[in-house]
């Protein structure tokens, strides 16, 4: 009888290393917190540089999931380290025992409100990235109904690369993800202003460059090279950002409909504690640490441990899906290897 | 405006204030802008509340008006500093309360040095020891004034004769607070309610019945900023700091200003005067300017204590108009008179600010 192999988290890279873990002819068995499969990008509404539906890349990895065994709403409550493999007890009791076991435990959002300056949670005009993936999706956002938006703002990296948010690491996504989510605003009000804040623009992907310019050339996006250092409400509903143009070398205030604060990623404090259980190393920066950085960047410290995803560290959506596949690869060569 | 993020906020931002026996430091230049103001906090925590408060006229300045102008080294400024620790280790206290926002930045400034460069700590214990051969324990609580008011405003309440309500309307005053940098902008986690909406001044208004405006300018100094206006060049960008708040509030239509600084009250009180001056533009109503007091003043007129014995006849701008609101009974006929009925003579009244 096949072994299982745990696979701790049901995003993208859970669901795409249980498939390639069933094409291999392994046992995958998802434990997922959530009452549904696909993680943040279940959360979006498209993803960045072609705007393709979230849904369609996980209507994708659906199908290939029948035969796993999948235990959704359950977290872990211990996890030990046995000679043969690792003994899980699970939230509803029950105790699985696996040869492997996969950290796809992805990442946590900044919390946007721990940035007192920029109002979330104090202002309605102010809201997060995720916010407007879900207003996009769903249409329904009392902070969004009913107002025309003439002026938008975006503030990028808010909690990632601040050393007094306690995360120097940059998030990766945000970049792209704000210019897409400005043009998508763009498309929705074709006459807002809409401004981007950012400290720097890391456009490193394939497309992403072009989808920049795309922004400032076909939509008119204004992007300002400084940080928000305050946000107030004004009478009239909404809110007066303060920022410095350092391009310009000046202060500048403008009032906006509506601003989004782009949360950056966390390690998530589930995985963290749960690797301590079984003494797996963690980085300086709090995401998981990899055996190595260049090599070995699915193979934890530990035997039959493997990781996948952003939990080693903040990734975009194709280097999740390809440390999933990889990673299911490993597993299955470990368990050949241990027979 | 999401109230309940505000308190999650100020919940996070809670310090502890000892309810009693405190060592009480009054500040270089509030007798001279607001006279009454402190002998109020004592009357009001002393005499009325019944609380143990120490001072003794062996306490100088803190060192930090000159430190924050760059007059003297900090170092300096921690000697003065230890030896007043030394005249409350002589007294027999622990808690420390400063009147003065800056001698709470100050105090708090240094001790958080110590604490990370212990070193200089001893080297502070050395100096002093050798300049007048004392010797001192921190205190255990540093709290500033507004704090101690904060921590009794229920009890005020409960003793109110005013409270900061329109009396023909019935509706609540509206107030805006005004926090002295140095209370919370350098060490957020020091203050009540932190740095980006602090607590302190707003608890006092809530509690005492009035409404807190919250405009854009809110967090912006008032324009003192030490260099800002004692270097004479400098003084037109302090009054700028001040009428960019003044533009901002005016919208919100705001009854008075409430601030817990020694500097603030002092300018956003008389740059209305300059402002009416040169532009010809008041911001109250009627060609008033917004009356701006001190938290202790309002706390006096919240109790009942006549306007004049707080000092309110010192103020540039005139406090008539909220005292009619609250309905204060004041004597215009006394308004000048000081100590033992003594004239104090009438100033001139300007052009542009209507007052009295």
């Amino acid at each position: 009888m096949k072994e299982n192999v745990i696979i701790l988290g049901g995003g993208i890279a859970g669901m795409e290393a249980a498939r390639q873990l069933l094409l291999l002819g392994e046992r995958p068995v998802i434990v997922e917190r959530a009452d549904h499969l696909g993680g943040h990008v279940a959360d979006w509404h498209r993803l960045f540089p072609d705007k393709s539906p979230a849904e369609d890349l996980l209507e994708g990895l659906r199908p290939g999931l029948e035969g796993a065994e999948i235990h959704l709403g359950t977290t872990v409550s211990s996890l030990n380290a046995l000679k043969d493999g690792y003994n899980l007890t699970l939230s509803d009791g029950s105790k699985l025992h696996g040869r492997a076991l996969l950290f796809a435990t992805g990442f946590e959002l900044f919390a946007a409100e721990r940035k007192e300056e920029y109002g979330y949670g104090i202002y309605n005009q102010v809201i997060t990235n995720r916010d407007l993936e879900r207003w996009f999706n769903t249409g329904k956002d009392s902070r969004l109904s009913g107002r025309p938006l003439s002026k938008i703002g975006f503030v990028h990296c808010v909690g990632s690369r601040d050393l007094k948010a306690g995360n120097p690491q940059c998030s990766k996504v945000c970049c792209m993800t704000a210019i897409k989510q400005a043009i998508e605003l763009k498309e929705r009000f074709p006459f807002a202003e809409v401004y981007c804040f950012y400290m720097d623009l890391r456009l490193f992907g394939k497309k992403y460059e072009d989808f920049y310019i795309g922004a400032q050339r076909d939509w008119g996006i204004h992007f300002i090279r400084g940080r928000v250092s305050e946000v107030a409400e004004t009478l009239d509903g909404r809110v007066v950002v303060k920022a410095e143009d350092t391009l310009s070398g000046r202060p500048l205030k403008v009032s906006l409909d509506l601003l989004v604060l782009m949360a950056g990623m966390l390690p998530n404090p589930s995985a963290t504690a749960l690797a301590r259980q079984i003494r797996l190393d963690v980085d300086d920066d709090g995401f998981l640490r990899s055996r190595d950085n260049l090599a070995g960047i699915i193979a934890s410290n530990r035997p039959g441990v493997f990781y996948a995803g952003a939990c080693t560290g903040t990734k975009t959506v194709p280097e999740t899906l390809a440390e999933a596949r990889s990673a299911a690869l490993a597993i299955h060569n470990y368990l050949q290897d241990a027979k | 405006m999401i109230y309940q993020g505000k308190q999650k906020i100020w919940s996070d931002y809670q310090k502890e204030i000892p309810d009693d026996h405190w060592f009480y430091v009054r500040s270089c230049i509030r007798q001279n802008f607001f006279p009454a103001s402190e002998a109020y906090f004592v009357k009001v925590v002393r005499d009325l509340l019944g609380r143990d408060l120490y001072e003794t006229p062996h306490h100088t300045t803190c060192g930090g008006i000159a430190y924050h102008s760059d007059t003297i080294p900090q170092e300096t400024a921690m000697t003065i500093v230890a030896r007043q620790f030394s005249l409350m280790k002589e007294a027999g206290y622990k808690n420390l309360v400063t009147s003065c926002i800056t001698s709470f930045g100050n105090y708090c400034e240094i001790l958080e040095t110590w604490r990370e460069f212990p070193e200089l700590e001893a080297r502070i214990r050395e100096h002093l020891w050798k300049a007048c051969r004392r010797e001192f324990d921190k205190p255990e609580y540093v709290c500033h004034a507004s704090d101690v008011i904060y921590k009794l405003r229920n009890e005020i309440a409960a003793r109110a004769k005013f409270r900061l309500v329109n009396k023909e309307t019935g509706e609540p005053l509206r107030v805006v607070e005004h926090i002295g940098c140095h209370y919370n902008k350098m060490f957020p986690s020091k203050g009540v309610g932190g740095a980006e909406y602090p607590y302190v001044l707003c608890g006092m208004v809530e509690s005492w019945g009035g409404q807190v405006i919250d405009y854009p300018e809110r967090r912006h100094c008032c324009g003192f900023g030490f260099r800002q206006y004692l270097v004479k060049a400098n003084r037109g960008y302090s009054m700028s700091n001040s009428h960019k708040k003044f533009e901002s509030m005016e919208p919100f239509r705001p009854d008075m200003i409430i601030t817990n600084c020694p500097g603030c009250p002092y300018f956003l009180d008389r740059w209305q005067y300059v402002v009416a001056e040169t532009q010809g533009k008041t911001y109250g109503q009627g060609g008033f300017g917004i009356p701006v007091f001190t938290y202790e003043e309002v706390a006096g007129l919240v109790l009942g204590y006549d306007p004049w014995d707080l000092g309110l006849q010192v103020h540039q701008v005139a406090p008539e108009p909220l005292l009619d609101k609250m309905g204060v009974p004041f004597n215009p006929e006394t308004k000048y008179l000081g100590l033992n009925k003594k004239d104090i003579l009438r100033p001139s009244l300007p052009s542009g600010l209507k007052c009295f």
